[in-house]
Order: structure tokens, then C-alpha cells, then sequence
């Protein structure tokens, strides 16, 4: 059985170990105005995927403004100069579609899928939002008191989620990777519509923009839509590259202790900062992904065989990498122990793990069946465009280019045992540690 | 492990694509499945479900069907819990095992190139299941930690206290997980109990979608539950209502309270099951224009969302819904929630609400057979609920047939506001 302990992952690693796509024909154009593109089709079904992901998240927000990305992302359906407060997603739904957005720390992101003959209107309705926002100060204050309830649903309510986001904010010690998306409630609670639109119209623009579309599309005609509807707006100039506070180097192991009356099981997470995937340059985050796996991903990993099968100490165990961001990634890993076993014993066991995994090596057989199944998720992932098209998005936000996701498997199928068990000896020998213990009040705590 | 009751008995409106053509397909051997062919990606996904899922649990081994469930992939006919995993590994085939009120539902995809031993090992979990000492006592300690995580939880302890209030002596009345207690006292006698009663022909329905031909499925439906005993195990009766209109408060100290709500539905064999269909898609469907969204959400900012269902569980089909609302604002939620269903409940809805809600479904309706797990889904999911095959070709028509009328009617004999039911968890402010 694969236990349920959802929240483990949140904000962690959604797109971590997700590999590219070689099935299906991409396409890449730019408009004039610096808006990139990307066409991905698949004639199965007459529907069409549209997606515009702005190159801007959670860690570009000024200081002090937490949340400002995610709380301009729900103003982004409350009206323009065409269109009135909530008609964009009636619209859609007018037309038999639906549509959703999604913000993180490299990005944010605007989804509607319908039928393939209604591309033209989509891209009519969020070109005109691109630049026309007009934001009524009494609906601000309500979507402010929306996105408060958010926090208080998704964060403030889950011991597991505010751990995670206690463990984010130590991990990193100066990038505002530190922050968490949704906002920190006390600067939330300041936000106001000029913050927000001051946001929006310096990182609202074509050249800050990646189109994705995804379906029963020519790319030809996407482009004619594209040029039509998104190119005559003009950009903001002077935009350059995304610099962010970087981190120090780190050289002190830290600990963070959580607890709540209302952890279920408790449970001990290392977390340390990794290299991610670079532009040209992805070998040692594919080494770090099949690491994670034999480590730490499937049922025959050495964590679940040795700590969950043979010794039955761990209710769960899982290794987790996060290699597509723009700057940097994190390993993590995580061990929920079985009742009666301490968080100190937990560490232990996942230090010793380690060590062992570094001594013993990687059993061929379980990397070929690693490698195999690499290459069988990309047959998966084809039947998927709307994943496909989260997969363009987040890459390009994250500052690869098409051709580096598109070689993505390849760099996968070249990693050897030999490469895996290099990147492992760096990134066990080389880092320090966030140590985290999830736990009630009672838990014995050395 | 996916079984939020929420999810697990959410309405799906049986979605089909004009163009597909659903096959149904019969083995040598007797079997039947619904195919839909597409050789464009070469690996097939298979829906498996058997009706009866932890509703089924004998007196005194609740809990049975869905630690039983949960054990399906911990070893299976020569091989043990890590022979199993490494197996599936080196074929990729991906299985998933869910255990649900109404149902017990696996999840297969296959690539093309490793099919047959792929099925030979799905037979050998759902055949010939193990169930060793080791893995029981393994997996049993998974699930007594999903049941204190749930027991922690306010998202599952409102549905559950919900369903403790309304359903009497009933199986449907408990989680399906069990309680600690009786998890602990579970036997492997009661296991393969579960097992037997659950996993016969009878029970089964099977939706298949990809790279597979009929013949091909024939074949491999044989192997895979030809084996299966033909019938077995016990029918339930509907479940008894107890519940009456009213609040009831759990004290739970979160920031934010939980609220679960509802009263009984209808079915879906009702001659009036369309108006009602389009009746909650009006009062809480899922998207920003339903009522409830705009006026608790959009209008007031008191929660993040809110959405109903018409729940079309097998013994007892409900008209419910859910939403979080921090404790100093969940009484004027609830409020508004009552006041939208008295409203309804007597003045129906706009022709422009039905106008809106019949283009929605009616142009969503053929982009939902998106994908061929998708589509075996949905097809496992029509044989399940007794839909005829052609009933793609007339639902949209049904849905457009709908008049403010009928909604109206409809609604002055669905919708009870004396009859809903909330049940808070949290410690909400002036309830």
C-alpha cells in the first residue's frame, strides 16, 4: 500500500522528478515583442490547452509585500477596461471551458482548456487582461479577505503545512525562496491594490511571457492568432534578467522543531540545498533525480525496502529532489517512523541509510528498472497534453530553454552508476542540513 | 490511497467524446468491458472496479475491504511485497488499488511492449493475493496511522460525524478505514473474507481504453479474472436516514472551521434526474458562477470555496456540500447558504442562470474524454451506475430539454431548507 501523507510534498516538489517529453510535435516561435511560444500538438481530441506563464512568482515580490504575486493572480479574474469583474471565467464557461491560475516562486500562470475552434477568443480575453486590469477597490478588499481564508485552509489549519513552510524558511537562509507563496498572514493582511497593480504593470508584459498551447492545433495558425491578439502589445522596456538575493554560503546545520497538539504521525525531514538544472547543462541534476529514486522513491528503494519492509521502523520514507527552479534546487529527505520509535532514532536511521547507500552502492538491476521506468513515463506522459504544457512552462520559467527539456530523457538514459554515486558523495559530503521534527508536545524531544 | 469522500462520491456526469466509439466487448469466457480503441500511444489503461467496496465489511471486521485492498500489491501469488514491487517496476506497468463506499477500484496502464506479463501480474494480485503475515501487520500499521491522521483532521471529521448522525446502524453510518479498534482486531481470516465476497465476476466492471484490440481485450480479460469465483458475498439494503435539519457543532481547536452540509438527493434512474443535475450545477457546481460561490465567496470573501454535489452513492444518494470558513466567519456562511437554498427551493431560477449552466455542460461535456485513464474511467463508471451505452449520444439533448420549470419543481421537492443539516468542526463564533 502507498501510505497517504500528502502533505509531506506540499510546496516542495511538485514538477521534481517529472522528466521531458520526446513524444508529440513542439513548436517554438517568438513574437516581435518579445513574447515566446511554444505549440504542442495532439490531434486526439478536439480540445485545446491555452497557458500564459508570466516569468515572475513569489520570489520577486518587493520586500515586505509577501503573497503579492498569488494575491494578484486572483485580481488578474476581477476586470478590465472590456471586460467586467468575473465575466473572463464566464465567458469561458459560456463556451463550454474552464479555467484556473497557479502561482509559485518562478512563476505565474493562467490555464483554460476548450474547445480547439474557441483558441482566438482565449488569447482575445487574456491579451486584453495582460495590460488592462482595472481593479475596483471594494472587490480588493474582498478578495484580500479570500485569499485569507486560503492561507487559514491551506496553511494555518495544517500542522504539516506550517512545518513545511518553517523548514522552506530555514532552508534558505537570504533568497526569498524563504517566503512562502501564498504570504506570511501579518503582510498579507497590508496588501493593497497598488502594490498589486504596481506588480502587474512592470511584470505583465509580452516580453515577460511564455505562450503555451497544447492540442488539436496547427502551429501555424496559433502563431496568425498569436501575432493578432498578443502582438500589438507593446512591452515593458528595460526588464533584464531576474536577480534575486543569493544565498551566503552556508556553514552551520540547522534544526527546526514544530509542535502541534494535532500531529497524527510524527515525523523527522533533512533538507539541504542542491544544484538544479541549468541551461545546456542538466547532467548532474539527472543524477541527482535517479539518486532520489534508488535512495528513496519507489517501493524498492533502499529507505522503503530496508526501513518500511525488512526492519518495519518507518511507516514512510521517501528522498525528494527539486531540481527546476531558478536558482538552485533542495534534496530532502524524510522518514515517518512507526509508533513507539523516536524522531531521534528516525534521524538515525535516515543517517544511516545514507551512509550505507554511499558504502554499498547501487544494485544494477534496480537501475535499470529505474531507468526503465524513466523511459516508459515519457509513453505516459504523451497521453497528458495538459501536463506536457505544465511541464513547457515550468522549465522555461525556470530559465531552460525548449531544447533542454527536449533533451531531458536523453541526459536521463546517459547517467551511469558511476555519475550518480559522484553527485551522491557531493551532495552528502558537501552541504549543511535543515533537520526538521514534526511532533506533539508530548514527543520526547533530546 | 485516494478515498476522500468527498471525491469518492462526487458526481461525474459520465463524460463521452462524439467522436469515440465505445465497443462493448465480450470474452470467450463470458466476460464483458466497454473498449474504446486508440492505437496512437502504445500502452492501454484498464478501470477494474467491484461493486460493494468497504459498505460490504462484515459486523465486527470493519475495515476489512480496504486493509484487504491496501494489501492487494504486498505480495501476490510467488512472489512477496518487494518481489511484487520490483516486478512492476521492470514491466513499468502502474497499478493503483482504492477502496471506496460503493466500490473497490484498480487502476492499471500497460505499455504495449510488456502487456502480457504485465497482466499475468495485476491476476496475481487480484487472484491470488498473499496476504503474508509480515505485510499485514506492515500495512495494518499504515492504516491505524491514516486513521489517527483523520481523527486530526477536521476535513475528514465533518463528513464522518455527518454520516454517524445520518445514516443509523447502516455500514455507510462509519468510515470505511475502520477504527482503531477494529483494525487492531482484524484477522487475516477476515481479509481474505473480504476478498472472497468482493472479487467475483458478478461484481466487476471494466472500461478499457488504447492500445489494445477487441480481440486482444477478449484474451486478456479471460486471463485476468477468468479465474474469479462467478458470484458471492452479501446485498445491502438502502440506508436509513436519521438526520433532520439543524447545526451541529464538533469542538476542534483550528483556525478555520470545516463545514459539511446536506440532506437526501435523488437517483439517477429519477425521471427528474436532469433538472436536478442542472439545478446543483446553479447552486454550487464547481465553478465562480454557481450561487454559492458568488455569494459566500465573491460577494463576502468568507471562505476560499464552496461547492455542492448530488452524490449518487449506491444505498442512499445525498444533495450535499463542503467549505472551510475561519470561526468568526462561518455563522453568516451559513447563513447565506440557508438563505440561498430557501430561495431556490421557492423561486427556482433565472432563464439566464439555466441558459448559462445548459452552454457550460453542454460544450464541456465532449472535452472531458481527455486521455485513455480518463476514458477507461468514465467507462467502468457508466457500466457501474446502469447506463445504457448510448447514453452519450442523448445526454447532451436531456441536459438542453431542462426548462426553468422543471428546475422550479424540482426544486420545491429537493431542495428541504428544514431538512439541511450542518455539521461544524472547529470552534466557530455565535453557532
Amino acid at each position: 500500500m502507498r501510505i497517504r501523507l500528502g502533505l509531506i510534498m506540499i510546496g516542495l516538489l511538485s514538477w521534481a522528478t517529472t522528466p521531458a517529453l520526446a513524444a508529440g510535435e513542439i513548436t517554438e516561435f517568438t513574437l516581435e515583442n518579445g513574447m515566446q511560444a511554444v505549440v504542442i500538438e495532439d490531434h486526439r481530441s478536439p480540445a485545446v490547452v491555452h497557458m500564459v506563464w508570466y516569468r515572475v512568482g513569489a520570489a520577486d515580490e518587493p520586500p515586505g509585500q509577501s503573497g503579492i504575486a498569488h494575491f494578484l493572480e486572483h485580481l488578474m479574474f476581477k476586470g478590465t477596461d472590456d471586460l467586467e469583474p468575473g465575466e473572463f471565467s464566464s465567458t469561458v464557461e459560456a463556451n463550454g471551458g474552464t479555467d484556473n491560475a497557479f502561482t509559485s516562486w518562478d512563476y505565474t500562470g493562467y490555464i483554460q482548456r476548450v474547445a480547439a475552434d474557441r483558441l482566438g477568443l482565449l488569447m482575445e480575453m487574456e491579451a486584453d487582461r495582460m495590460r488592462d486590469l482595472v481593479l475596483d477597490p471594494a472587490i480588493v478588499a474582498t478578495e484580500r479577505s479570500v485569499i485569507l481564508e486560503e492561507r487559514a485552509q491551506r496553511t494555518d489549519s495544517s500542522p504539516g503545512a506550517l512545518f513545511q513552510e518553517q523548514m522552506r524558511a530555514s532552508l534558505y537562509l537570504a533568497h526569498p525562496y524563504r517566503i512562502p507563496i501564498i504570504g506570511w498572514r501579518h503582510e498579507m493582511e497590508t496588501l493593497t491594490r497598488e502594490m498589486a497593480l504596481d506588480f502587474y504593470q512592470r511584470f505583465y508584459a509580452p516580453n515577460n511571457a511564455v505562450l503555451i498551447v497544447a492540442g488539436d492545433v496547427e502551429p501555424d495558425e496559433v502563431r496568425a492568432l498569436a501575432e493578432e491578439h498578443y502582438g500589438p502589445i507593446e512591452p515593458t522596456p528595460g526588464l533584464g534578467p531576474r536577480v534575486r538575493p543569493s544565498e551566503p554560503p552556508q556553514i552551520a546545520d540547522r534544526r527546526v522543531i514544530y509542535e502541534d497538539p494535532t500531529v497524527a504521525s510524527p515525523y523527522v525531514s533533512i533538507a539541504r540545498l542542491a544544484p538544479g538544472r541549468e541551461p545546456s547543462d542538466q547532467a548532474e541534476a539527472a543524477a541527482l533525480t535517479l539518486l532520489a529514486e534508488v535512495l528513496g522513491g519507489g517501493q524498492t528503494s533502499l529507505l522503503n525496502r530496508v526501513l518500511q519492509t525488512e526492519e518495519q521502523t518507518s511507516l514512510y520514507t521517501a528522498a525528494f529532489y527539486n531540481g527546476l527552479n531558478y536558482d538552485g534546487g533542495s534534496f530532502t529527505l524524510v522518514n515517518v517512523p512507526v509508533p513507539g520509535r523516536s524522531l531521534e532514532e528516525a534521524e538515525a536511521d535516515l543517517e544511516r541509510m545514507v551512509a550505507r547507500f554511499l558504502n554499498e552502492g547501487i544494485d544494477p538491476a534496480q537501475f535499470e528498472r529505474v531507468k526503465f521506468l524513466y523511459a516508459a513515463s515519457e509513453i505516459y506522459a504523451a497521453d497528458n497534453s495538459s501536463g506536457l504544457a505544465r511541464r513547457y512552462g515550468v522549465a522555461l520559467t525556470a530559465g531552460l530553454d525548449v531544447a533542454d527539456v527536449a533533451d531531458w530523457p536523453d541526459v536521463i538514459a546517459a547517467t551511469t552508476i558511476d555519475d550518480v554515486m559522484s553527485a551522491a558523495e557531493r551532495l552528502f559530503s558537501d552541504s549543511h542540513t535543515v533537520t526538521g521534527y514534526l511532533t506533539t508536545p508530548s514527543e520526547e524531544i533530546q | 490511497m485516494i478515498r476522500h469522500f468527498f471525491a469518492a462520491l462526487a458526481f461525474v456526469a459520465t463524460p463521452a467524446w462524439a467522436q469515440v466509439q465505445i465497443e462493448e466487448v465480450t470474452s470467450p469466457g463470458g466476460i464483458t468491458a466497454w473498449l474504446v480503441e486508440d492505437h496512437s500511444i502504445p500502452f492501454v489503461a484498464l478501470d477494474i472496479r467491484f461493486q460493494g467496496g468497504t459498505a460490504l465489511d462484515e459486523d465486527g471486521a470493519r475495515g476489512a475491504t480496504y486493509l484487504m485492498t491496501g494489501l492487494l500489491e504486498e505480495g501476490a501469488g510467488d512472489l512477496d511485497a518487494q518481489a511484487f514491487a520490483a516486478r512492476e517496476e521492470e514491466l513499468a506497468a502502474r497499478f493503483s488499488w482504492d477502496a471506496y463506499r460503493d466500490s473497490v477500484v484498480i487502476n492499471a496502464e500497460m505499455l504495449t511492449e510488456t502487456r502480457a506479463a504485465s497482466v499475468d501480474l495485476l491476476r496475481a494480485a487480484i487472484v491470488t493475493p498473499r496476504f503474508d503475515e509480515d505485510a499485514v501487520e506492515r500495512v495494518r500499521g499504515q492504516v491505524l496511522s491514516i486513521i489517527a491522521g483523520d481523527a486530526q483532521d477536521p476535513s475528514e471529521i465533518a463528513p464522518d460525524r455527518f454520516a454517524a448522525l445520518a445514516y443509523g446502524d447502516h455500514p455507510y453510518a462509519s468510515s470505511g478505514t475502520g477504527t482503531e479498534q477494529s483494525v487492531a482486531g482484524l484477522t487475516r481470516d477476515d481479509i481474505v473474507a473480504a476478498h472472497a465476497q468482493l472479487f467475483t465476476q458478478a461484481r466487476v466492471f471494466v472500461g478499457a481504453a488504447g492500445d489494445i484490440t477487441a480481440e486482444e481485450l477478449g484474451v486478456l480479460l479471460d486471463d485476468l479474472l477468468g479465474d474469479l469465483p462467478e458470484s458471492g458475498g452479501q446485498e445491502l439494503s438502502a440506508a436509513p436516514w436519521e438526520l433532520s435539519g439543524g447545526l451541529t457543532v464538533v469542538d476542534f481547536p483550528t483556525p478555520q472551521a470545516v463545514v459539511f452540509f446536506g440532506h437526501p438527493g435523488i437517483e439517477r434512474d429519477d425521471p427528474d434526474f436532469f433538472s436536478a443535475f442542472l439545478l446543483n450545477q446553479i447552486l454550487g457546481g464547481g465553478n465562480f458562477r454557481s450561487r454559492l460561490q458568488q455569494e459566500v465567496r465573491v460577494e463576502r470573501g468568507l471562505t476560499y470555496g464552496i461547492g455542492t454535489v448530488l452524490s449518487l452513492a449506491d444505498h442512499r444518494p445525498m444533495l450535499m456540500g463542503q467549505f472551510s470558513s475561519s470561526n468568526n466567519l462561518v455563522a453568516e456562511a451559513v447563513e447565506v447558504i440557508r438563505a440561498e437554498w430557501a430561495d431556490i427551493a421557492e423561486n427556482g431560477v433565472s432563464e439566464a442562470e439555466l441558459e448559462a449552466a445548459k452552454l457550460f455542460l453542454t460544450g464541456a461535456y465532449p472535452l472531458r474524454f481527455d486521455g485513455n485513464a480518463t476514458i477507461a474511467g468514465i467507462m467502468a463508471g457508466m457500466q457501474q451506475d446502469g447506463m445504457p451505452i448510448d447514453y452519450i449520444a442523448t445526454r447532451n439533448a436531456n441536459v438542453m430539454a431542462v426548462t426553468v420549470e422543471d428546475v422550479a419543481r424540482v426544486a420545491a421537492e429537493l431542495m428541504q431548507p428544514d431538512d439541511l443539516h450542518f455539521v461544524v468542526v472547529g470552534q466557530p463564533e455565535g453557532l
